[in-house]
């Protein structure tokens, strides 16, 4: 993951020169062993971790799960939209014991370090394939509709993807936001309000980025100009939004539903052509206008954050604000505009909660899915690309929670509810390389 | 974390920066009002929330907005309904919370009993219980420089060791209650000491690992509700078994008031934080880390151990909190999904307006205990809903944490006794 070499190189270092020293083949060590030496206490390098890890996961998933799958039956992936399409039918003892056996290798290949490179790759693998070992035990004897589980997936990651952008760019500027929650609530309430009002899906939308942004323009003011302990505000700002929303929501929303929340939902958009691929149409180009806003932000941010100018100047900020002064960059306007630009893109994260999907508004709606999105961006290590990653792995397990249940599985859904949390704990406490916050994040910049 | 300057801020009393002796009263007076001392921007912060309250209630009234239509030709019609509906909102709030004079009037006049009248004040107590609880468990991490937002997750974990014991056992009175309040405590404390060893021992942000960790409690305790054994047999919804009589926080003043014996176990934990803060070594140890780690260090403590401890001890508060509500104020003394609810969170604003002190909590404790037992008559009497109660907590906690903006707002001079502590944070790394 690149993410990885920015967290540790220094702040000057350009994307060119990264790329350069990453591409070399020289005896001089490449950025990721000066990256890991600094991380790694002794035998435990990031490698050895993740590799011992997913070995031993591995292997546990190709015993456990090869048991307990039944080896008479089949279990069906249907490729199709259509009942009697295109399906994959793997044995199911011996898919779940391939596919452990498969995590298990990218384990041991992990640990000896020949993939070293591909690290984010690697891990990848072994974590689909550990899934995958899981699904056929559980998916034994049934058919999974594949496109349904990812058109589904990506409805349950799209608000996450767009609140952990949010949080990219705030805390990539040096401002941690934990008022996502708040921004997802006050833009779904907003979106639902404004549009009945207006009877225009369109300017709801416009009043959920707004909404988004006075949340972020009251954390902006409180963390920048009168700097309050960041956590703390956002701990409050959440507070706040959710007792505003609620109150608008008993006091307008609820008791006259036509006049104040009935906004209507924008429709799936079709792209012409390319909706028509087998499998990739249905889930990709045939799908919420939502996703087209979300994939084009986590390209845009991403290219700009690591590939322009405007992007170096914010990791300057968040990395070192005092140099980033030295050099004349306007930290506290940076931190200000970036703070802004993440309410707008969490306010439409929320607009999703009501005008794409349900409509309505109902109190406290967003249900926690602002902390999921806070988890989503530190597992993703503050970077669009990670951020999308972890929010597209957190929203298949939530469907795959629905999933299982609805197939009458013997795992307790509340069991599976609590993967996304436990995966960040074990994320954050190191449990596979060192996650690194940007160096400034959360801390005030008073200019001296 | 912010625990230095939460806590230090509190020091700068009205009379500090006074020379002894030296003015007359009326100056110490008048300069108590007009700097910027911590009781004057706890006060102004509470007057400024509730301005602020006032002009949500307007601009979401529909009645009164219409009066503003015609208001150049008769302002006095538009400002009558502003006065109306802000004061009816505020005046139910306070006949809920402590008083109501027509109440009183009817149990002079023998007309009905006087428990009506001491209603409000009951209920305030009750609702201040848990606050007062799970507040002190925010303080007190606060002090050893941590930022506990995980208290909502270890009240879980509090009510839930406690319904196990209080359905699980079946012990004597008093017995009982105690066993029931001491797993409540337990299960905090083990679910408080896995952020504490955490950061410890592999420097995970608590902020982060305690979010989550509410979370993996809220889901345990759905789990577990519909477990047989713990699930209520004769019920379909999510609701375990009741918990034993013996095992019910006495109440103090007869049956008809909900005024129970948690609220003496709330100021008795409050005392206690305080002596342990000042009096104790381990409180020695909890600020020293709290102000500066690096020096606690140096001078021979371990700060690992500090953060385990602390969280430990937090824990078991949230989890004494958490027990609190099942065994005083949960309707059929049973668990539900929601039983704690967001009171965790509540707590932290308490905290944060107590300003970290244990009797500062208590205090803050009381007063939006006061708000949450005065919201329902609000919402009855002024049709205006429960929820503004909390957007009144979080702007009093909000314009607490940035006294600069308050004393901006209101012009108050620079305290002699310097500047105020701001809550300067450090980030995800610190």
């Amino acid at each position: 993951m690149t993410t990885e070499n920015h967290g540790t190189s220094p702040v000057g270092r350009t994307e060119g020169a990264h790329t350069a020293l990453q591409t070399r083949p020289s005896p001089q060590p490449a950025i990721e062993e000066v990256a890991e030496s600094t991380t790694a206490r002794g035998f435990w390098t990031r490698s050895h971790r993740a590799g011992t890890l997913f070995a031993v996961l591995g292997i546990a998933a190709a015993v456990g799960f090869g048991a307990l799958a039944p080896s008479d039956q089949d279990a069906r992936f249907r490729l199709s939209e259509s009942a009697d399409g295109f399906t994959i039918p793997i044995p199911a003892a011996a898919g779940a014991i391939a596919f452990g056996v498969l995590c298990a290798v990218a384990g041991v290949l992990l640990f000896t370090g020949v993939t070293r490179r591909f690290f984010g790759w690697s891990v990848g693998v072994a974590l689909t394939s550990l899934l995958l070992s899981f699904l056929c035990w559980q998916v034994a004897g049934e058919t999974m509709a594949v496109v349904t589980v990812a058109q589904t997936t990506l409805l349950l990651s799209l608000p996450l993807i767009l609140g952990s952008l949010s949080g990219v760019l705030c805390e990539r500027a040096g401002v941690i936001n934990i008022a996502i929650e708040g921004q997802f609530l006050a833009g779904a309430c907003a979106g639902a309000l404004v549009g009945t009002l207006a009877s225009n899906l369109w300017v709801g939308l416009a009043a959920s980025a707004l909404a988004g942004l006075f949340i972020a323009w009251l954390l902006a003011i409180f963390a920048i100009r009168y700097l309050v302990d960041q956590v703390v505000l956002g701990v409050v700002l959440n507070v706040f939004a959710l007792g505003l929303t609620g109150f608008l929501f008993s006091r307008l929303m609820q008791p006259e539903q036509q006049t104040y929340n009935n906004p209507g939902t924008f429709k799936e958009v079709s792209i012409p052509l390319l909706s028509d691929i087998p499998f990739l149409g249905p889930v990709l180009f045939e799908a919420s206008m939502f996703l087209y806003i979300a994939l084009a932000l986590v390209v845009i941010i991403q290219i700009g954050l690591f590939h322009t100018r405007w992007g170096l100047r914010v990791r300057a900020v968040g990395e070192h604000p005092t140099a980033a002064d030295t050099v004349g960059i306007r930290v506290n306007r940076v931190r200000y505009l970036n703070v802004l630009y993440g309410g707008l893109v969490a306010g439409i994260g929320g607009a999703f909660f009501t005008l794409g999907r349900v409509g309505p508004f109902q109190e406290n709606m967003t249900d926690g899915k602002g902390f999921i999105a806070l988890a989503a961006l530190i597992f993703g290590r503050w970077s669009p690309t990670g951020a999308l990653a972890a929010a597209l792995l957190f929203g298949f397990a939530e469907q795959l929670q629905i999933y299982l249940s609805a197939i009458g599985s013997e795992i307790p859904s509340e069991i599976l509810a609590m993967a996304p949390y436990l995966a960040t704990l074990l994320a954050v406490a190191g449990l596979i390389g060192k996650v690194r916050a940007p160096a400034a994040d959360g801390q005030p910049y008073v200019n001296r | 974390m912010t625990s230095s300057t939460v806590a230090d801020s509190g020091a700068a009393g009205p009379s500090t920066g006074d020379g002894p002796g030296r003015r007359s009263i009326g100056r110490a007076v008048i300069d108590a009002v007009t700097t910027a001392n911590s009781w004057m921007v706890t006060i102004l912060a509470i007057l400024l929330a509730f301005v602020v309250g006032g002009v949500i209630i307007v601009l979401s009234d529909p009645g009164v907005l219409r009066r503003f239509e015609y208001f150049f030709s008769r302002p006095s019609d538009a400002l009558e309904a502003v006065w109306e509906s802000v004061s009816g909102a505020y005046s139910a709030l306070l006949r809920g919370s402590i008083l109501d004079p027509e109440d009183l009037r009817e149990a002079i006049a023998g007309e009905e009993p006087w428990t009506e009248v001491f209603e409000p004040l009951s209920e305030t107590l009750t609702y201040a219980t848990p606050l007062i609880l799970m507040g002190l468990a925010v303080a007190l991490a606060f002090r050893a420089g941590m930022f506990n937002i995980g208290v909502e997750g270890q009240a879980v974990l509090g009510a839930l060791t406690a319904a196990l014991a209080g359905f699980g056992l079946s012990l004597p009175a008093g017995l009982h209650l105690v066993v029931a309040l001491l797993a409540g405590i337990a299960g905090g404390a083990l679910w408080g000491l896995i952020p504490g060893w955490l950061k410890a021992r592999t420097g995970a942000h608590e902020v982060i690992t305690t979010i989550m960790l509410n979370y993996i409690a809220g889901s345990l305790l759905l789990y577990l509700i519909n477990l047989d054994g713990i699930h209520h047999p004769e019920r379909n919804d999510a609701i375990s078994k009741p918990v034993y009589d013996t095992a019910l926080l006495p109440r103090l003043a007869g049956d008809q008031l909900r005024l129970n014996l948690g609220i003496l176990i709330a100021l008795l934990a409050a005392g206690g934080v305080a002596w342990l803060l000042q009096r104790s070594t381990i409180g020695f140890e909890f600020r020293a880390v709290g102000s500066n780690p690096d020096a606690a260090r140096t001078a021979g403590m371990s700060v690992g151990k500090t953060y385990v401890l602390v969280m430990a001890f937090a824990g078991g508060l949230a989890g004494l909190g958490g027990a609190s509500v099942l065994l005083g104020i949960a309707t059929s003394s049973a668990l539900t999904p929601a039983i704690i609810g967001g009171i965790g969170f509540d707590g932290i604003t308490v905290a944060l307006l107590g300003r970290a002190r244990p009797w500062g909590v208590v205090l803050a404790g009381l007063l939006f205990g006061a708000l949450r037992a005065g919201a329902p008559g609000m919402q009855a009497v002024a049709d205006v809903p429960v929820q503004m109660v909390t957007i009144l907590q979080a702007l009093i906690v909000m314009f607490i944490a940035a006294p600069a903006f308050v004393k901006e707002v209101f012009r108050l001079r620079q305290s002699r006794a310097g500047a105020l502590g701001q809550t300067l944070a450090k980030g995800w790394n610190g």
